[in-house]
């Protein structure tokens, strides 16, 4: 799974900065068949949380409404200097992540 | 649309016909909160969200096309009015789609660490239909905002 | 010979939706392909443990623009697809990639990416004239239950309403690229079987001679438009 994050390079003591994530995701619906008639198992991503800080700051629970390859878009505000993580879980049970560094300054 | 999102809303069609509509409920630890059947509207849907507690229609912002390009890929933006304090902020954000087969679209969990209360994300929609967006501030009380969204199909049929 | 004049885009007859996000770079989620596409380039398979990118130090910039283009080895017709399973087959040593499948999508997808905003700019004189014949030909050519050819739409009719949405020029500049339709990214051969599967024509397989033919005649008539890959369409 491919995943791209987006942050601000350099953010200011308590800014509040725009956190990105645009995760490659079939989010199989379960409601569509295969050529034959099979119906295909419903595949979506259903848990995204973050970290930062040492604090979980943002958790979606996603269904098979989210559009494929899943875009989320949320306001974080920044602490201290250090990684935010992103996790997450698709129904088949496959895990992805990606870590970004947040840097204060100023 | 094309054909692929025509044919599948037909083939989808067909295939609920036979099932019971409980068995559309969600599985089991999966979007706790998207219970109700398909086509049952908000007057069942907002009180499995909200544990049937009163909805407010204020404070919420929604911002979503009234004319979607197409459904598989609606963008929609959501704010809060809210001082994201440690004692007064929103805790969750809900979408939902009364006509979509799963109409909880996803919720999202913030916190004062957020800053602001505001999300953005794509969205699929099934038909033409309102969409709404819930809020829950740290009082336990309710926010919403609502809109109209038109979906059209597409002109060609795409089997590729 | 006619062509659309000015030549536009498909961007131009796209929706609000569409057009925000091809001109969001982050927000296009083609650039997931162009990402992924990136991490293989440099990837060291086969048994020479060669990759891409220890042959093309720029990553082909520019090559996307110019083609499909007659292989002076071997006298046929190729486009950017069928290059990069020929250097993974000759060069690399490997089973090219399927077509359509995720890895030449993503490899496609990057090395077209180098050529964005480069004017497209093909061959059709020399050896290439009967591949750009085949193709003009196979253009016109009335086809399927609808009994149409691609000029009804495309050269006569570009511009008018077709439901709710606009006719395009037919132009090609902006594959592989992100189709709402399909959820995922996808080649100009796919685009060209939706198109044939839309008049109720047969519907050939990805990298077929006439495909690549048509791909020629195409980039002709898209001459100076820039290359958009990873566009967004509908």
């Amino acid at each position: 799974m491919v995943a791209r994050v987006r942050v601000p390079a350099v953010v200011r003591p308590a800014e509040v900065f725009v956190v990105r994530i645009a995760i490659q995701h079939v989010m199989e619906t379960g409601f569509r068949l295969t050529d034959t008639g099979r119906p295909i198992p419903r595949n979506v991503i259903h848990t995204l949380a973050v970290r930062y800080g040492g604090q979980e700051v943002f958790r979606a629970e996603l269904g098979s409404g989210v559009a494929a390859n899943p875009y989320l878009e949320f306001p974080v505000q920044a602490v201290a200097s250090g990684p935010m993580v992103f996790e997450w879980v698709d129904d088949a049970g496959i895990r992805g992540s990606e870590t970004v560094a947040i840097t204060v300054a100023g | 649309m094309a054909l692929d999102a025509a044919l599948n809303r037909r083939r989808w069609l067909r295939t609920m016909a036979g099932v019971p509509l409980v068995a559309l409920a969600p599985a089991r630890g999966q979007m706790p909160t998207s219970g109700p059947a398909i086509g049952s509207g908000y007057a069942t849907l907002l009180p499995e969200v909200t544990g049937g507690r009163p909805v407010r229609a204020e404070r919420v912002h929604l911002e979503i096309p009234e004319l979607a390009d197409n459904g598989l890929s609606v963008p929609v933006r959501v704010r809060v009015d809210s001082p994201m304090s440690s004692e007064d902020h929103v805790r969750s954000i809900t979408l939902l789609a009364e006509f979509n087969p799963r109409p909880v679209l996803l919720k999202v969990h913030l916190g004062p660490h957020s800053g602001r209360a505001e999300l953005a994300t794509r969205v699929r929609l099934a038909v033409s239909q309102r969409v709404m967006a819930v809020a829950q501030t740290s009082d336990g009380r309710f926010w919403s905002a609502q809109a109209d969204v038109l979906v059209t199909e597409s002109a060609c049929l795409d089997a590729s | 010979m006619s062509r659309p004049s000015p030549a536009r885009s498909g961007l131009v007859f796209a929706g609000p939706t569409v057009r925000a996000l091809q001109a969001d770079d982050f927000a296009n989620p083609g650039m997931l392909w162009v990402e992924r596409g990136q991490k293989l380039w440099s990837e060291p398979v086969g048994p020479s443990r060669r990759s891409c990118g220890s042959c093309h130090a720029d990553a082909l910039r520019g090559a996307a623009a110019s083609l499909p283009a007659v292989d002076a080895a071997t006298g046929r017709l190729v486009n950017l697809e069928s290059r990069i399973q020929a250097c993974q087959a000759q060069r690399q040593g490997i089973e090219p990639a399927a077509h359509e499948s995720d890895a030449l999508l993503a490899l496609s997808a990057y090395v077209a990416y180098q050529s964005r905003g480069m004017p497209v700019r093909v061959e059709v004189d020399g050896p290439a004239r009967p591949y750009f014949e085949r193709g003009r030909a196979s253009y016109h050519r009335r086809i399927g239950q609808l009994n149409l050819a691609c000029s009804h739409c495309h050269d006569a009719n570009w511009g008018r309403r077709l439901g709710p949405e606009t006719i395009s020029q037919g132009h090609g500049v902006g594959y592989p690229a992100y189709r709402l339709e399909w959820q995922a990214l996808g080649s100009l051969h796919r685009r060209f079987r939706s198109c044939l599967s839309g008049v109720r024509a047969e519907m050939l397989p990805q990298g077929h001679p006439d495909y690549l033919a048509l791909e020629l005649y195409l980039a002709w008539r898209a001459s100076s438009l820039p290359v958009e890959t990873p566009a967004v369409r509908r």
